[in-house]
């Protein structure tokens, strides 16, 4: 080991590099780096940025997404809030018909019951004429044969039945009005 | 142990650089040593080591590729981004990765059963790593400013001016062009071998107590020793980590420092 200068016995001193290792050392790295540059380097680089953009690439649409559940969601409540005032005003409405009804019904009623009052009046009044009339003929009759029974004389002539009778009813009427 | 309480006393093993001297593989004549096989072997490790955990490149990444993530990225944006400056750093990566990877791999052979022994206490590995460092962060300022620009930026510090910049030159060239690949080998150098002498002292010392001295008294001490000899192997992984760490972080530094628009 000439390259040591531990000639005599002597420890060889450690800070005198062996050659062909410096030579190596050197080739290794040089080696190394060539290798790793094309391999390593380019791969991890990749990885890191794929995974950067796989997680800022999450995070936009996650943004997205949330957005999109807002937007979402104020329209529905916006909806919501349409549908119940709907509801409100259609609910106000049938309370308007409903009185409308109920006031209309009452009117037809209140006339229905004035027209039959006063169709039931008009039928009494016609029947009161219609006995009143047949009274009359009937008194008459009446009155002529109790009086002829009564006088003793015929009374079967016509005319003067009828002038009689006449006579008669003009005195009631006369002395009290019809009635 | 009795058998070799009544044996005649051997001498210690004494550890020194010669302990580092090993003898080539294939015999006298031949140039290959153990420290030559572990940087190719280590080396090869560490690029299957990266290759295997990036070439699947998932999303959601498995064990192997989130180990290769967490180191890769550790030096990519701690010693990379963060003190080359995320404008520059790219180019780089690669670099810093590699240097880091082969200096951990090969510090941590240290403590690898079979193999034992930190390749960079070899003096020459780490000449030839700390001549590279020194072409690369001189040879980027160099192609960024040019070479009077590069010399003024590395030795006159701005705001600096009249006589006192004949005592600070001299100084700054020294201290960053001339001394800095000196200091970054020896850092690197002196850590594992004097590491590595320390494990050896323990280890065969305890031995030497325990079953060579002829003392029985001694027995217990080298127990001790052995204990001390556990405690240090694990303080040794953290010294070999950091030392490929530190190493890799000067050398960005001194790249950042030669790309640096002020001094």
């Amino acid at each position: 080991m000439n390259y040591l200068l531990a000639a005599e016995g002597e420890e060889p001193n450690p800070l005198i590099p062996h050659i062909p290792e410096l030579v190596l050392g050197v080739v290794v790295f040089a080696l190394l780096y060539v290798l790793v540059k094309k391999f390593v380097y380019p791969n991890f680089e990749a990885t890191f940025a794929e995974r950067t953009a796989a997680i800022e690439g999450g995070l936009a649409a996650a943004e997205t997404k949330q957005a999109e559940a807002d937007a979402k969601l104020a329209e529905l409540e916006q909806q919501l809030a349409d549908a119940r005032h709907e509801a409100a005003r259609i609910r106000e409405e049938a309370r308007e018909q409903g009185a409308t009804i109920v006031a209309e019904m009452r009117e037809q009623a209140q006339a229905e019951s004035a027209r039959i009052v006063e169709a039931g009046k008009a039928q009494i009044e016609a029947e009161r004429q219609q006995a009143v009339t047949s009274l009359r003929a009937e008194v008459g009759t009446l009155a002529t044969g109790l009086a002829g029974r009564i006088v003793g004389e015929s009374l079967e002539d016509e005319a003067r039945q009828s002038r009689v009778v006449e006579r008669f009813l003009a005195d009631l009427e006369s002395a009290g009005g019809v009635n | 142990m009795s058998v070799n309480v009544l044996a005649a006393t051997e001498d210690p093993y004494i550890p020194g650089p010669s302990s580092f001297d090993l003898p080539p593989i294939f015999g006298e004549g031949t140039i290959v040593t153990k420290p030559m096989v572990q940087i190719v072997l280590f080396a090869v490790l560490a690029f299957a080591f990266l290759y295997f955990a990036s070439r699947k490149r998932a999303l959601v990444p498995g064990k192997l590729q989130y180990v290769g993530e967490a180191g890769y990225g550790f030096v990519r944006n701690s010693l990379g981004r963060d003190i080359i400056g995320s404008h520059d750093f790219q180019k780089f990566v690669p670099y810093l990765v590699s240097m880091f990877f082969l200096l951990l791999f090969n510090n941590w052979a240290a403590a690898i059963p079979f193999f034992q022994f930190p390749t960079f206490s070899r003096a020459g590995l780490v000449y030839g790593l700390a001549l590279i460092s020194w072409l690369v962060y001189n040879g980027v300022g160099i192609k960024k400013h040019g070479l009077g620009g590069y010399l003024k930026l590395q030795c006159m510090p701005s705001g600096v001016t009249g006589p006192i910049l004949l005592l600070i030159v001299p100084l700054e060239f020294f201290s960053n062009i001339v001394v800095r690949p000196v200091t970054l080998a020896l850092r690197l150098f002196c850590n594992m071998f004097a590491g590595h002498l320390l494990l050896i002292l323990f280890a065969m010392g305890g031995y030497w107590l325990i079953f060579q001295s002829g003392v029985l008294g001694y027995v217990p001490v080298g127990i001790l020793a052995w204990v001390l000899f556990t405690a240090i192997f694990f303080l040794e992984l953290l010294i070999q980590f950091l030392q490929a760490y530190v190493f890799t972080l000067l050398n960005a530094m001194y790249i950042a420092g030669a790309l640096a628009d002020e001094h």
